[in-house]
């Protein structure tokens, strides 16, 4: 088989952890090959060694037979290798072609020569469908068309093997087929592709073979058009995934959660981020907010937990804690695992107990007299870690900083379920997540709606929002764009709500 | 089965690897004055090294207690920074809070006040004076009281203006200076010596028969009952930090504060009373350099330096209480020794650049810490 890249028996570690392990990368030109594997299995590591990122402890790397070393991004730009990071390298202020030609400017006489670059990122984007507007400014256009932007920026230094870190993530259904036949182009105009995802269907959709990457080591090498997505699914996790999730109709009860012409002001972007958001979340029923990233999902629930400034309404339970403070929104009713698990659900530097304490540690039986009562609290905590099965080194002692995401997750989601409150706030609980963690925050989930909680959640996967929820509130731009019955609406439907609707 | 003492377990001791950076740090920095003493004078290098290790017991009790009142200040500012440290702040104020507190102890300790009527200058009593034999306390309380109001305000300043407080502590200590000048030359000079009147006997701190133990025979230390009270509060913010409900919300705001508030504290609170608590400890810093015969306040234009070894001590001993105990000793006893060094042909400086090379290696500690690591983990090959 002619390759085009080859790399042989590559082995990198970090310090108590291998993240490669003697593993063998084939390519074919033209080829779009995906690496499959769950969070930390070894897939960037691979990629950043490819781009130069990092150096690995042994192996070869074989660019269109010749040996090669690629010490930084710079080698493998120069060797035609391209790479969209999942965070875009973007320059906010700069317009596109200003930001395409960075580092490769044209100059006469000390001036930027911007006018040929220019026709060149037109023919470009005439050439594989990639609509942009070479004048307009990064910060003026969507994440989708972001994403172009970095995939001219390849091609514009003659990138002929391109690597696209989990590119669909941040993008709606409509971007994400654009996207794939962006890639579909490309490839047939020779380019070869090597797409990191843990998504099975884009890879089934897209892809011709899959390098199964698990804790480090290569498990696989599957034909694409022979697998099916649970034998992939199995390679990935080591054993049969279920991915129907078994549950039962709901049964919506009273109103708990009642949100009336919420809005919350940005002094930032100097407009309404969440804009007249009315509805109500009942006992029995998940309500998922579903919507691309930044459409004022984060500030709508910041403002019914209390911690962001609002104007509206916020009712708990028939009653107006509009102005009440966080502790005592919290203590009438409200539990919350957070977006962002290390910034708002976790203090990393203490010690797994006194993270779990983190809601109780002022009321008895955790404290007496205003002194921590470390028995029970240890007592409590031991009791959590063994009921969610919490693993950690050193069980209630283990710095919190060093647990995995799911580990650290599952702590944050034992600790609010055991509030048992009558409201259960769940934002993007499974980001980052492998799919075994993922299997069981979405049983919990389900399992809180079935005890007769009302449960609102925040998600930015289409998957997870039409398998787990009952019912779909859109936002976009901060507005409210139609709630959806879960059981029947379509995809297109959500994704053209998703992107602005018919407005 | 992994013993306690086997390097790859000890590696995993965070407690263990810091410490011995710290005390690394210390090896270092004394070796370093011992090659500047063979470079000036490589007769006398074993004897001055010798007083150096020695310290605070080269003229046995009387210099031990003078390493007791060279040790209390430190003490109080090493335990101010270091509760601010650990509560997410970076209180370099303490030398500001520490001036504040001296000059309230002494505001309440002298015999005598000024007061003007027009140009007339009227001595008036001190009304402090009635309070007998309690008097001392008053004049502890009243430091406690300015340092922590001096703290307050770089507080207020963070939690509701968003004002760094390194920035607010630094400008601090230049206002408590010059506020300190302008006090003691109105209100409280004795023309006589060109600095604030003596503090009266009832206002100093006692010395509990000290006189009769830290002696030579000839000349008693000024050891006093402050460096018990020092002890006190090494113990109080030691459980105050580890054992109560509030000492848990002051460290869940300072390690995260978005999470703190997450969690329902309020973090603006906890951030102004840390900053209180901080400035008061500094400011019964500042009593305990002057609440004793034969000190008196100078309204020369200067920081006083005890604030700033604070921040020196808070970092050697790990920001932990029980360490700011020993890094202060060890201060003491650098600069008790420094001052026999004397007797040989060495300058007292010596002493301060040891204790600078210290304080260093002390800052860099994150190095240090991972030299350690690289030693214990390193496996024979």
């Amino acid at each position: 088989m002619e390759t085009i890249i080859e790399m042989r028996g590559i082995r990198k570690a970090f310090p108590g952890v291998v993240a490669n392990d003697n593993i063998n990368l084939v390519v074919a030109p033209g080829e779009i090959h995906a690496i499959l594997g769950e969070n930390g299995a070894g897939k960037s590591t691979l990629m950043s060694i490819l781009f130069g990122l990092y150096k690995a402890d042994r192996g070869e790397i074989f660019l269109r037979g010749e040996p090669v070393s690629i010490d930084n991004p710079n080698d493998a730009t120069r060797l035609g290798i391209g790479m969209v990071h999942q965070h875009f390298k973007l320059v906010h202020n700069f317009t596109v072609t200003e930001n395409i030609v960075l580092g490769q400017e044209d100059r006469a006489n000390g001036l930027i020569q911007l006018e040929e670059a220019k026709q060149k990122i037109i023919a470009l984007s005439d050439q594989y469908g990639l609509k942009v507007n070479p004048d307009s400014l990064i910060e003026d256009i969507s994440v989708g068309m972001q994403q172009r932007v970095e995939i001219l920026k390849m091609l514009y230094r003659d990138a002929d093997i391109l690597i696209f870190d989990e590119p669909t993530a941040v993008l709606t259904p409509q971007e994400v087929q654009e996207l794939i036949n962006v890639m579909r182009e490309l490839s047939n105009e020779g380019k070869t592709i090597i797409l990191i995802t843990h998504k099975l269907h884009e890879i089934k959709s897209i892809a011709d073979r899959v390098t199964v990457l698990r804790k480090g080591a290569q498990v696989a090498v599957l034909d694409v058009a022979t697998s099916s997505i649970a034998d992939m699914a199995e390679a990935m996790v080591g054993r049969p995934v279920v991915f129907d999730l078994q549950k039962a109709e709901s049964t919506p009860g009273d109103v708990v959660l009642s949100v009336r012409g919420l809005s919350v002001y940005s002094p930032v972007y100097k407009k309404n981020v969440v804009n007249d958001m009315t509805f109500d979340v009942r006992r029995g029923e998940i309500l998922c907010i579903a919507g691309v990233e930044g459409n004022g999902q984060t500030q709508l629930i910041e403002a019914i937990a209390g911690l962001t400034e609002s104007q509206g309404e916020v009712w708990l339970l028939g009653e107006n804690i509009s102005d009440d403070s966080i502790r005592e929104r919290n203590l009438k009713g409200i539990s919350h695992i957070p977006e962002d698990r290390h910034k708002h659900g976790l203090v990393l530097d203490f010690k797994l107990s006194n993270n779990l304490i983190l809601q109780n540690y002022f009321e008895p039986p955790m404290q007496r007299r205003m002194m921590l009562n470390f028995s029970n609290i240890n007592e409590f905590s031991a009791s959590l870690i063994e009921r969610f099965d919490v693993r950690s080194g050193k069980g209630i002692h283990t710095n919190t900083r060093s647990m995995s995401g799911g580990n650290q997750q599952k702590a944050i989601i034992a600790r609010e379920v055991i509030r048992d409150t009558d409201l259960l706030i769940a934002v993007q609980p499974t980001r980052g997540l492998d799919v075994g963690a993922i299997e069981y925050i979405h049983q919990q989930l389900i399992a809180q709606r079935d005890q007769g909680k009302a449960v609102l959640m925040v998600s930015l996967e289409l998957d997870e929002v039409l398998s787990v929820s009952d019912r779909i509130l859109v936002m976009f731009e901060g507005n409210h764009m139609g709630e959806f019955d879960a059981a029947t609406v379509s995809d297109s439907e959500l994704g053209v709500a998703m992107a602005g609707g018919n407005r | 089965m992994k013993r306690w003492w086997q390097r790859s377990a000890l590696a995993e001791n965070e407690l263990f690897v810091s410490s011995l950076s710290s005390v690394l740090a210390i090896v270092i920095g004394l070796l370093f004055g011992f090659l500047l003493m063979v470079v000036v004078s490589p007769s006398e290098s074993i004897q001055g090294f010798r007083i150096i290790l020695t310290g605070g017991f080269n003229d046995g009790l009387l210099s031990v207690g003078s390493m007791i009142v060279f040790a209390t200040p430190l003490i109080f500012t090493g335990l101010s920074v270091a509760f601010a440290y650990r509560t997410g702040l970076f209180n370099i104020g303490a030398s500001g809070q520490l001036m504040m507190g001296a000059l309230a102890a002494t505001a309440v300790g002298v015999p005598q006040w000024w007061r003007y009527e027009g140009e007339l200058r009227i001595a008036m009593d001190n009304p402090f004076l009635q309070l007998g034999s309690w008097h001392w306390v008053a004049a502890l309380l009243a430091a406690l009281l300015a340092g922590a109001l001096w703290g307050l305000i770089p507080g207020v300043l963070k939690a509701y203006f968003n004002v760094n407080e390194v920035v607010a502590t630094i400008m601090l200590n230049y206002i408590a200076m010059f506020v300190n000048s302008l006090v003691i030359t109105r209100y409280l000079f004795n023309s006589l010596i060109g600095r604030a009147f003596s503090v009266v006997p009832t206002a100093l701190f006692p010395r509990m028969g000290m006189e009769n133990i830290f002696t030579d025979g000839l000349r008693s230390s000024q050891a006093n009952v402050s460096f018990f009270i020092a002890i006190f509060f090494v113990i109080v913010i030691y459980f105050v930090l580890n054992y109560t409900v509030f000492g848990y919300e002051l460290k869940a705001v300072g390690f995260n504060r978005d999470a703190a508030r997450y969690a329902g504290m309020n973090a603006k609170r906890n951030l102004m009373l840390s900053m209180m608590i901080s400035g008061g400890l500094a400011g019964m810093g500042g009593a305990s350099l002057y609440l004793f015969a034969g000190r008196n306040l100078d309204p020369v234009l200067q920081i006083l330096p005890q604030g700033f070894d604070g921040i020196a001590i808070a970092l050697l001993g790990l920001g932990s209480p029980i360490g700011v105990f020993f890094a202060g000793m060890f201060f003491s006893s650098l600069k008790v020794g420094g001052q026999f060094l004397q007797l040989l042909s060495f300058r007292i400086e010596i002493i301060d650049i040891i204790i600078s090379v210290v304080i260093y290696l002390a800052a860099l500690s994150l190095i240090l810490n991972r030299l350690v690591l690289y030693v214990l983990k390193r496996e024979k090959q």
